[in-house]
């Protein structure tokens, strides 16, 4: 039977570090996942997440059980890709008018009939990623936890560590950006 | 163009395709070697912080200094003019012959 979270992390602090790669197994496919919203590059991927971890053992004598291992360790992994984010905000200059044409095709599809283009899914993920590269950090985000993943505000407040009210503002702010750029968009390619 | 529905469609999208979990071969293993590695010190490193961290209080000593210095010296008296200074300073010798 393989010990519990607990029991590695008692393990650890008791001086036993190589009983933190057993916690790293079980629990890198979705910090992996997590990163890999918000960066695009695998490098830069493998960095946030080796990050997460290096942060996860140096704080670990304050972790205190009260939830579990793996919520303590995503709110580490959020802040960090969030970190990661207001970092590299100036190094990412995607633009608007270059758009591949698949991604002009899925908007022109769009365009003749919002109900019918359900196909090229990659060409809207394109899109989606373009879009998100524009937002600001707060705002991608935010976009992310509530609208791609599905969390609560509640949910958001946890991980971000911002409050209740704080998550609402920037929600309504992120969706109000995102407007702006979906129309700066469609603006440069119909009219 | 309805901006409402293409931000569904694509939000709709984004959800539909979750980026992978796939690790790298033995991810584990480096960041355990990083955690586990010794300590190594990095001695210019150092230095080079430390000198960027004196660059402050060195500045403010230095400011203190020069407000200290211009705070306490006196004003010298007001000089004669050049020509007047001219004058005395060619006279003196006729002075010292009449003498």
């Amino acid at each position: 039977m393989e010990p519990s979270d607990t029991e590695l992390i008692a393990a650890v602090r008791q001086g036993d570090v190589q009983q933190f790669e057993t916690l790293i197994t079980r629990y890198q496919p979705r910090v992996f996942a997590t990163a890999r919203r918000y960066a695009r590059r695998e490098d830069e991927v493998q960095d946030i997440v080796q990050e997460v971890f290096i942060k996860a053992f140096q704080k670990l004598d304050s972790f205190r059980a009260e939830a579990p291992f793996e919520h303590w360790l995503m709110r580490m992994a959020v802040r960090t890709c969030y970190d990661f984010l207001r970092s590299h905000q100036r190094n990412r200059e995607t633009t608007l008018t270059d758009l591949s044409d698949p991604e002009v095709d899925w908007l022109e599809r769009f365009a003749a009939g919002p109900e019918d283009n359900s196909k090229n899914t990659d060409a809207a993920r394109a899109l989606v990623e373009r879009v998100m590269a524009q937002l600001s950090p707060e705002a991608r985000l935010v976009i992310t936890l509530l609208e791609i993943e599905d969390r609560s505000v509640k949910e958001i407040a946890r991980l971000t560590g911002w409050s209740v009210p704080l998550v609402k503002v920037r929600a309504f702010r992120a969706r109000a950006q995102m407007k702006k750029i979906l129309e700066t968009l469609t603006r440069e390619k119909y009219l | 163009m309805d901006l409402e529905k293409l931000q569904q469609k694509l939000m709709a999208a984004a959800r539909a395709t979750p980026p992978g979990d796939q690790v790298p071969y033995a991810f584990e293993k480096r960041i355990m070697a990083r955690l586990t590695a010794p300590l190594t010190v990095d001695v210019w490193a150092v230095w080079g912080r430390w000198l960027w961290r004196a660059v402050a209080p060195c500045m403010s000593v230095m400011a203190a200094l020069g407000v200290w210095v211009l705070a306490t010296t006196h004003a010298e008296p007001e000089s004669p003019n050049l020509e007047q200074a001219i004058e005395n300073t060619l006279l003196s010798s006729d002075d010292v012959a009449g003498e």
